[in-house]
């Protein structure tokens, strides 16, 4: 499959590969996806008092599409407050990264991530979490 | 050495230089038919096909008049197992396969049971090889056909074909084998072995695409096969359509230049798999699929787990190598030659296949150990498993999210 100059650069050169301290309350992070599907990804967010995020990281198990999704995704968290966050949606990655229809569950697993980082860090502090729609698969 | 590699000799191979010098002429000035029987043109192309024919009998020990020639080995696959479910429908309806066939094997299985025939697709073993004792236990009264492949595209593994057709023959069903992958690579010899139709095709063997055969034997048993096609009676009745000359030619020569070189090609291309092996198995956490003494010289299929074979490939820009991942496809579903030999998932989806061939050298291979290496390295430390591994965690505890 050919893929989008995008996908490639995100894919040779991923950024925000690593690992936050899941055990600290200023971090949330969200593990998705299955072994057995061929992708998993994890994605960690670091929010400071203002609720800005200031730092995000992943890791990811899967194919191009998948890595470049999550690499994508890790910078455009970086700066955005958490509620600004909750709005990135799955096909603003499909169309940055220009990936082909059958890519686009990388996509909305790099959605789910972030959804379920965010919500991670929700409850640590104390907060409701947030009801996720129905994803779009 | 040139950019990129190419490891992927099961899927096909390059011609030959000289299979193409000897097919060249039969496109231009001896283009006969070779069934015009008047003229010059026509003798100078039956020839042509004649000498092919030779030359493919002999690499399987056979007689000219065994062979059909067809369109590939999907076409040769579907002429055979059709041919003889509608040939011998009032002896049985019984055909017996494996699960881990080619696909030209197992969907015209499928497309038989429509029509009436009762299919048994045996399991494989951990080692991807059939179990005889399960083999026999399945024969019945009604079993016509047993089509077991000879050798796997995706893991090189070489079944006990003597010992199948002896059961095959003991229970008075016919014995096929999709011989694709061993043909040219391996001894295969129609007699010794039993087989009583067999199919390959010429582009894995360095010859052109669009040609393959089937064997169809002629002396104990003489088989029928029912053809496929309708026309001019073309291979003694059973597969019409103008002959592909050039193609049959080219064929015969890619046969013939196998069989003179099959010895020290074998030992040259396994001495440069076991090496690729090695090389790469020392890395923690890679296997080797598929039995590793019963099998093809020139392939090797190997899981490395917790990396995701499509991205892996990515990463081995360099190589072209084929994946048992459907990452690269619309289903998820990974290999099922793969899961028939009882891989989890997971490990299914984190393996590549290296198909070496004729031009593959070892400075090639060296070149495909360090960029597979640097490649599930590099993955590896993007991979949230292998983190999770190395920290010891027990994935198979862990409650993934539903996706």
């Amino acid at each position: 499959m050919a893929y989008s100059e995008k996908v490639m650069e995100h894919y040779t050169n991923p950024r925000n590969v690593g690992t936050l301290d899941k055990n600290s309350k200023s971090v949330g992070t969200g593990l998705v996806g299955a072994p057995e599907c061929g992708d998993v990804m994890r994605l960690q967010i670091e929010v400071d008092e203002n609720n800005v995020i200031t730092d995000a990281k992943f890791k990811t198990f899967g194919c191009g599409s998948a890595i470049a999704s999550s690499s994508l995704a890790t910078e455009w968290l970086k700066g955005k407050t958490v509620d600004q966050a909750m709005t990135i949606d799955n096909m603003d990655i499909v169309e940055e990264l220009a990936l082909p229809p059958v890519k686009i569950h990388c996509s909305v697993l790099a959605e789910d991530a972030i959804k379920s980082a965010i919500n991670d860090y929700r409850v640590k502090n104390g907060m409701e979490p947030i009801a996720l729609p129905k994803s779009h698969h | 050495m040139e950019l990129p590699i190419y490891l992927d000799n099961n899927a096909t191979t390059p011609l030959d230089p000289r299979v193409l010098e000897a097919m060249l002429p039969y496109f231009t000035t001896k283009f006969g038919n070779a069934a015009s029987r008047n003229h010059a043109f026509g003798w100078v192309a039956e020839e042509g096909v004649d000498y092919a024919r030779e030359q493919a009998a002999k690499l399987i020990g056979c007689t000219e008049k065994e062979i059909i020639f067809t369109s590939g080995a999907t076409e040769a696959d579907n002429l055979g197992i059709k041919g003889v479910f509608e040939m011998y429908q009032d002896k049985g309806n019984h055909i017996i396969t494996a699960t881990t066939e080619h696909k030209a094997v197992l969907d015209t299985c499928k497309h038989l049971e429509k029509l009436g025939a009762k299919v048994t697709y045996l399991s494989v073993k951990e080692d991807g090889l059939i179990d005889l004792a399960e083999l026999e236990a399945a024969m019945t009264e009604q079993t016509i056909l047993v089509t077991i492949m000879y050798g796997n595209n995706e893991i090189g593994v070489v079944q006990p074909i003597r010992e199948i057709s002896a059961i095959a023959h003991k229970f008075g069903a016919l014995f096929m084998t999709d011989a694709t992958q061993a043909v040219g690579k391996i001894p295969v010899d129609v007699n010794a072995d039993g087989i009583d139709l067999l199919a390959f095709s010429a582009h894995k063997m360095y010859g052109p695409k669009g040609v393959g055969v089937l064997y169809v034997r002629r002396k104990n048993p003489r088989v029928k096969v029912t053809a496929q096609m309708d026309g001019g009676g073309h291979e003694r009745g059973m597969r019409s359509g103008t002959l592909n000359v050039p193609g049959i030619v080219g064929l015969g020569k890619a046969c013939e230049l196998c069989r003179l070189e099959m010895d020290s090609e074998a030992a040259r291309l396994s001495a440069l798999r076991d090496k690729l092996e090695s090389a790469l198995t020392v890395m923690e956490e890679s296997y080797v699929n598929g039995n590793t003494q019963h099998r093809l010289p020139h392939v090797a299929n190997i899981s490395f787990k917790y990396v995701e074979g499509e991205g892996l490939m990515m990463a081995m820009k360099d190589l072209a190598v084929s994946s048992g991942s459907a990452c690269t496809s619309a289903s998820l579903e990974p290999s099922y030659v793969l899961k028939s030999l009882g891989l989890s998932d997971d490990l299914a989806h984190s393996s590549i296949r290296f198909g070496l061939g004729r031009f593959t050298t070892e400075e090639e291979i060296d070149y495909a150990i360090e960029n597979t290496k640097k490649a599930v390295n590099h993955l590896r430390d993007l991979s949230p498993l292998w983190e999770m591994f190395k920290e010891g965690i027990d994935l198979s505890k862990i409650e993934w999210a539903e996706h």
